[in-house]
């Protein structure tokens, strides 16, 4: 209730001051009321501060990794030798360790989540969808570090033992599979990331899926479709969606540390072999930050960083409105946490 | 029925089959690594291993600094997280209608996102640089960083599922919108609040990437903000990548302690709320 109407004739000198603050008050609550105002501002300010401390990591990310932006400048993205010792810093062998073992994660864990996502929405009894959901979600609550040690002690070695001569002995024609096997490499640390990644994307097909309208379903089941040829249409329907999830998976491919860490190997070389140990920008940033002590290594380490914050809120948010733009009618489609 | 009827069944039968193949292959994933976990912990968790602190190799010893460091960690990080998460939330839900909520929603959004590893630079070089040593201060900071965004985002879907009409009731009664949202609100919406924020905690407490260089680590009980904290998660990448069996096994054990109390939270959640969910 404004005791002051907002169309006030002039002003007298005496009122200026006190008309501009109840703007302002009445901008911040159109009652006037004084608790109003604070409070909603106490509230925008948490906003606020969200946007601030992103835009202060881009800055102090930047500000850090000056020295090296200067010296090397694109030159740091194509560089292929890194040797701190000499002073060489090339981030090319990490980039492609990244890019790689993303793409291994992705090719595994994109079928199995479609698959996961659509028995749970699509065919599976309710009793079950709910309980079965629950765990496929707990895969994403288990750490990182933990994912790693299972990584060290179990996968690699049935990878070293069982997987790895299997896929050399058949595919062995293949570059890719060439080498020698230790278990630990880029197909470790891509498999252990498919599996992390696995109950994320799951968790978003699913959403999509469950906001496609029923009627397409009834409409497709009502022409004599199939059970499967029913679910086509339904993906058919999701797929703006579905992309999303796929590129929600590989943000957080490209960004996760302790598990790759732990199985890749940490060698800075660019191999086509996947048995190969490899390197990537998280992981070099975990194994060498504590160890950098001449200020270009460190700075190095900081421009790594800053290449993966950009690169993964670029991907994350074009992932986001890919999901949005299927999921809006259904509010909220949030983090699948 | 024709033929094609008859194969067209065959693939839908098979299709079918397959998602619930894949299905089976991520519980079993899930139960293989949790089995794992249980079998390798169990033996090597006693009293002593809980309350000790580190020894050298062959003299046993345990994880206590590490547990109280982790506890330490958390209550620092929520206290300054959850705070400014809830509020956040509450802007979105009650107030961030506009161009500057949406910018708000979909900062927070693609945050849930950024890399952890990212989040302790940050903190590295805000925190631990112009302190010139790194502490607990700086590990709960990087951690709370990446609280903020999954606790507004709950907080603002819980607070969007209490209805409209108990707004308006308040408000009709003369009631000014702060003691709405604060009075009505924020209380209706409470058990959906505390569920996000547990979460949130259970999923902070599995971060390692953020401590590496902000905590780092000790060996030693402690409690002050300004010096290196313990946690478990560092501890247990530091043993797992050690050459020592001890180490392995004590590993092992401390991670699950660390698994016990994040599906203890998750498995609590979803019991506590099944009938919302």
């Amino acid at each position: 209730m404004s005791d002051e109407p907002s169309t006030a004739s002039f002003p007298t000198r005496r009122q200026r001051l006190p008309t501009l603050l109840g703007r302002w008050r009445r901008s911040l609550s159109p009652t006037g009321n004084t608790g109003d105002a604070i409070f909603k501002a106490a509230m925008f300010s948490a906003g606020l501060l969200l946007l601030v401390l992103v835009v202060s990591m881009v800055v102090a990310l930047l500000s850090d990794s000056m020295l090296s932006l200067r010296q090397f400048g694109f030159g740091f993205l194509t560089g292929q030798a890194w040797n701190p010792i000499k002073g060489e810093f090339g981030a090319l062998p990490f980039i492609y360790g990244t890019i790689v073992s993303s793409l291994i994660a992705l090719l595994i864990s994109v079928p199995l989540s479609l698959g996961i996502a659509i028995f749970l929405v699509e065919q599976a009894p309710y009793y079950l969808a709910r309980p079965v959901g629950f765990l496929v979600e707990l895969l994403a609550a288990i750490p990182s570090v933990v994912y790693g040690l299972w990584g060290i002690f179990v996968l690699a070695p049935v990878l070293r033992v069982y997987v790895e001569p299997f896929l050399a002995k058949w595919f062995g024609f293949l570059p890719l599979f060439q080498g020698s096997i230790t278990g630990i490499g880029l197909l470790t640390g891509g498999i252990i990331l498919a599996i992390m990644v696995t109950p994320i994307i799951s968790a978003v097909v699913r959403d999509v899926l469950e906001a496609v309208p029923s009627s397409q379903r009834e409409a497709a089941l009502a022409l004599g479709a199939t059970k499967w040829e029913t679910t086509r249409v339904v993906l058919v329907n999701g797929v703006p969606g579905i992309a999303g999830a796929i590129i929600l998976g590989l943000g957080r491919a490209l960004g996760e540390t302790m598990a790759v860490t732990m199985v890749i190997g940490n060698r800075p070389q660019i191999s086509i072999s996947l048995f190969e140990p490899g390197y990537t920008i998280a992981s070099a940033i975990a194994n060498e930050f504590t160890e950098a002590t001449q200020d270009l290594y460190l700075s190095a380490l900081v421009e790594l960083g800053l290449i993966l914050f950009l690169v993964t809120f670029l991907v994350n948010g074009a992932a986001r409105l890919l999901v949005r733009s299927v999921t809006r009618r259904t509010a909220g489609a949030g983090a699948p946490v | 029925m024709n033929q094609a009827d008859r194969l067209r069944r065959l693939n839908s039968a098979v299709m079918t089959t397959l998602t619930a193949v894949c299905t089976f292959v991520a519980v079993g994933i899930l139960a293989v690594i949790l089995g794992y976990i249980a079998w390798r912990g169990i033996g090597a968790v006693n009293l002593r291993f809980l309350i000790e602190s580190p020894q050298p190799v062959g003299e046993g010893g345990g994880i206590g600094n590490a547990i109280l460091g982790t506890l330490i960690l958390l209550l620092l990080s929520s206290a300054i997280g959850l705070p400014l998460g809830i509020a956040t939330g509450v802007y979105l839900s009650e107030f961030g209608t506009g161009r500057f909520g949406s910018a708000v929603r979909f900062v927070a959004d693609t945050m849930t996102g950024t890399p952890s590893i990212v989040v302790g630079v940050f903190a590295y070089a805000v925190v631990v640089l112009p302190l010139k040593h790194f502490s607990a201060l700086a590990g709960g900071i990087a951690l709370a960083i990446i609280m903020i965004p999954i606790v507004s985002r709950t907080t603002e879907e819980m607070i969007r599922l209490v209805p409209q009409s108990l707004r308006e009731g308040a408000l009709a009664l003369g009631a000014p919108q702060w003691r709405v949202t604060l009075g009505i609100v924020i209380p209706a919406a409470s058990s959906g609040i505390v569920t996000g924020a547990m979460l949130a905690i259970a999923r902070v407490s599995g971060e390692t990437a953020p401590l590496l260089f902000t905590a780092f680590g000790s060996r030693f009980f402690s409690y002050y903000l300004d010096q290196p904290i313990a946690s478990l998660t560092v501890q247990i990448y530091n043993y797992a990548i050690s050459p020592y069996d001890e180490w392995h096994a004590q590993a092992w054990a401390a991670t699950l302690v660390l698994m016990s109390i994040i599906l203890t939270i998750n498995i609590g959640v979803r019991i506590l709320t099944r009938k919302r969910f």
